[in-house]
């Protein structure tokens, strides 16, 4: 009566990934519909770029909330990992941002912090830093960091082509790395993890820097693109991390998500900041909408699984 | 006899799946109706039927009783009073404010119709697991519940618990209420029932009067005969695999010393709360420990390190299949491969879970499993880890009979291959029929040591006995 066969399961799963891959269609769609010019090559190109700075962060952001944790201090990591980068130079930017996420591992595995407490500490304490350093002031980026934000070529911005690099990087992690795998088993159940031999603690530590590494290389996009790294750069960007994680069917409870939701999660984003800047929805009026997307998104997701 | 509730034809599909196909059940009042079946058999879809959780396909149900249904996972606030937990929903209230007077008239009032001799003012988070079920009893009762179902409520309940229970069911049967009794122990069925409704694949397979016998019960669940119920095959010991010598943890467990040798069995027997699921999680290294040493193939192992003792190779099949054994968001495969991550040989993957005969697709969500099926899996990932000893803690708990044989069968391969297992249970008949020798805990010490084959009795007598700290 055994019967185990090769065919390919969880037809559930597949429809809950092209379910957030449906409304980003049907989303730009209807901008389309509305607004030709949303089409323009140049435009879409726009919105790639757009999407890169949060859909590299909301990568980071997925090994935690996988694993079943969540960061909310990547937007001032980003930040400072950016003005450390301008005052000094672009890697070291990135070193201090895993270092951040190291220290944010720290706190949650062997200090047995909550995750949501730890990261808040590190929100502010990353933001002031980069008070402290900037004296307040934004600083110009070095050459190698502003080639970060430019264009390879013409039509070929390099954010872009970074956003999708980090997308397969994620990928790989998530699913052929035992870092990866064992992501999943601590968030699905950190006991059983722990029971297997997984030692939970100093994945953590691992899990946590990965995020931090990778807030890090999207403040250095970021700023790349400005041409400068100001203190108040990314405020916020971690609840667009978030969302874009949330809306690419990951579950905040840990143990479900994937590389390719996050990517759809960000560019449903950004697809909405820019259909409704082309529509010439006030400013005001978008943050209703985008809120109420994200709800539409979680709950759609919810009643798929039911 | 009155007939509280009638079922004609309930049919359920989950997707593609038949989880009932034209089940038939009557409850009258007054009466223990057992439902049997193997896991996966449809006896939790149909409660959930029964109870207006999941709408049947097809089929009727007409019913002139209320219904209440007391599942495996109590559904009790930890942190409020034993009287809040009774009347959660419909707080007794004066002025808009909860009535608390009331509720201290009123809470022992229904804690005595079973039988609870405890504080209402009480935390429920500090009561025992057996006290919790009846205050979800008396809950019932109290919302006037003609029936009542019982999903496997003695699964977590020791032997003095579960008598316990049977006799307040005996009672409730005498006041007219209509009982559903889902359980595995066929003796505590003996016992009780006056009907037994036999469910398969899905469908009832035969009803049968109370003075049914354990074989035709058997045959009837898994569709064929079974030989043996506990068919242990004993090996020559070999050399000591581990080795636990005077392990101590002050207020859990005191010098402890037990040795399993190759290709033997040593059961821990004991109550609930003796120290047996604490010793074992101490030896594997998940707890730590003051005193002793822990041996695996006589190289001691550093305390509070289950990677080491996994290296060492030691393996534990934990207590909680769900809480602690299976990660309940992944697939099957993922699960087989949680110890033996860095090496991912699919192959071996499949060959496993052929070999345990593990009803479900290596893809499939190990959560749609049923229990013994995701128990294999359990196993399944030490198996493929291959460690010299398994320690397997209550192994068959909410296990169906044909599983309980399976996993038995394992246990006597990985001893034939000359690997030993440790074996934690409070299923006495277990305990005593698969192990070779059988150590008895009682309050956190070692109260003495039976060959295999021993009598319930003699097991009883050295469990309960009170020793001079």
């Amino acid at each position: 009566m055994s019967t185990i066969s090769i065919r390919k399961y969880a037809p559930k799963k597949y429809l809950a990934e092209n379910g957030a891959l449906a409304g980003l269609l049907v989303l730009a769609l209807v901008i389309a519909i509305m607004q030709p010019a949303f089409l323009n090559a140049q435009n879409l190109l726009n919105v790639g770029v757009q999407a890169a700075v949060i859909a590299i962060m909301a990568f980071g952001m997925t090994f935690v909330v996988v694993a079943g944790g969540i960061d909310l201090s990547v937007g001032s990591i980003a930040a400072l990992a950016a003005m450390v980068g301008a005052l000094t130079a672009g890697p070291i930017g990135l070193l201090v941002g895993a270092l951040c996420g190291l220290v944010n591992g720290a706190l949650v595995s062997y200090g047995k912090l909550p995750p949501f407490i730890a990261t808040l500490a590190m929100l502010s304490v990353a933001r002031g830093l980069t008070l402290v350093f900037s004296e307040g002031q934004p600083h110009e980026t070095d050459a190698l960091v502003t080639f970060l934000g430019s264009n390879l070529a013409p039509m070929v911005p390099l954010p872009l082509l970074l956003m999708l690099a980090f997308f397969g990087i994620t990928g790989l992690i998530l699913t052929r790395t035992n870092l990866g795998r064992r992501m999943y088993a601590i968030g699905g159940n950190e006991e059983a993890a722990k029971l297997s031999g997984i030692d939970v603690r100093r994945q953590k530590l691992w899990i946590y820097a990965l995020s931090g590494l990778f807030a890090a290389a999207a403040g250095l996009v970021l700023a790349g693109r400005l041409g400068s790294a100001g203190p108040q750069a990314a405020v916020g960007y971690e609840l667009d991390a978030i969302a874009a994680v949330v809306i690419g069917g990951a579950s905040l409870s840990g143990g479900v998500g994937r590389a390719t939701g996050t990517l759809v999660g960000a560019l449903v984003l950004a697809v909405l900041r820019n259909g409704l800047n082309l529509l010439q929805v006030p400013p005001f009026w978008q943050q209703v909408v985008i809120g109420a997307v994200i709800a539409l998104a979680a709950l759609l997701d919810s009643l798929r699984r039911r | 006899m009155k007939t509280l509730i009638t079922a004609r034809g309930i049919t359920k599909h989950f997707g593609a799946t038949k989880a009932l196909d034209g089940v038939d059940l009557d409850i009258n009042a007054g009466e223990v109706h057992v439902l049997l079946g193997e896991n996966g058999a449809g006896k939790s879809t149909l409660v959930k039927v029964l109870a207006g959780i999941h709408g049947q396909d097809a089929g009727t149900i007409e019913g002139h009783a209320s219904l209440a249904v007391i599942h495996q996972e109590l559904a009790l606030v930890p942190e409020l009073s034993v009287a809040e937990n009774l009347f959660l929903n419909r707080l007794p209230r004066r002025f808009g404010f909860v009535d608390r007077a009331e509720m201290r008239r009123r809470a022992p009032e229904l804690l005595q119709r079973v039988g609870l001799d405890v504080d209402p003012h009480a935390k429920v988070k500090d009561l025992g697991i057996a006290q919790q079920q009846m205050i979800e009893i008396a809950r019932a009762l109290d919302k006037n519940a003609g029936v009542l179902i019982l999903d496997e409520p003695t699964a977590v309940l020791t032997e003095t618990e579960t008598d316990r229970l049977l006799q307040i069911m005996a009672q409730l049967r005498q006041n007219g209420v209509g009982l559903v009794f889902i359980t595995h122990h066929l003796d505590e069925i003996q016992r009780i029932a006056d009907r037994i409704t036999i469910l398969r694949d899905g469908r009832s397979v035969g009803v049968l009067g109370p003075r049914a016998t354990t074989q035709h019960m058997i045959e009837l669940m898994v569709g064929r005969p079974i030989d043996e119920q506990y068919p242990r095959a004993q090996q020559r010991p070999g050399q000591p695999l581990l080795s636990i010598e005077g392990l101590t943890r002050r207020g859990a467990f005191e010098d402890i010393t037990i040795e399993v040798h190759a290709g033997e069995v040593v059961g821990i027997a004991g109550l609930v709360g003796a120290g047996r699921t604490e010793v074992a999680r101490a030896a594997f290294g998940v707890d730590g420990y003051d005193h002793g040493t822990v041996k695996v193939d006589g190289k001691p192992l550093r305390r509070n390190d289950v990677q080491a003792a996994i290296k060492a190779g030691l393996g534990l099949v934990p207590e909680d299949r769900k809480g602690q054994g299976l990660v309940l968001t992944a697939t099957v495969g993922q699960n087989l491969e949680l110890v033996t991550l860095g090496d991912r040989d699919q192959k071996r993957l499949h060959d496993i879970a052929g070999k345990l005969r593990i009803k479900g697709r290596v893809e499939q969500p190990v959560k749609e499993l049923s229990g013994g099926n995701q128990q294999k899996v359990v196993i399944g990932k030490w198996l493929l880890a291959d460690p010299k000893v398994l320690i397997l803690d209550e192994p068959t708990r909410g296990v169906d009979v044909g599983a309980k044989v399976e996993i038995y069968e394992l246990i006597n391969r990985m001893t034939a291959q000359g690997r030993a297992v440790l074996l934690v249970s409070s299923d006495l008949p277990e305990v005593i029929g698969m192990s070779d020798r059988v150590v008895v805990m009682a309050h956190g010490r070692v109260a003495g040591e039976l060959p295999g084959g021993a009598t319930q009795d003699q097991v009883m007598a050295l469990a309960v006995q009170e020793i001079s700290a």
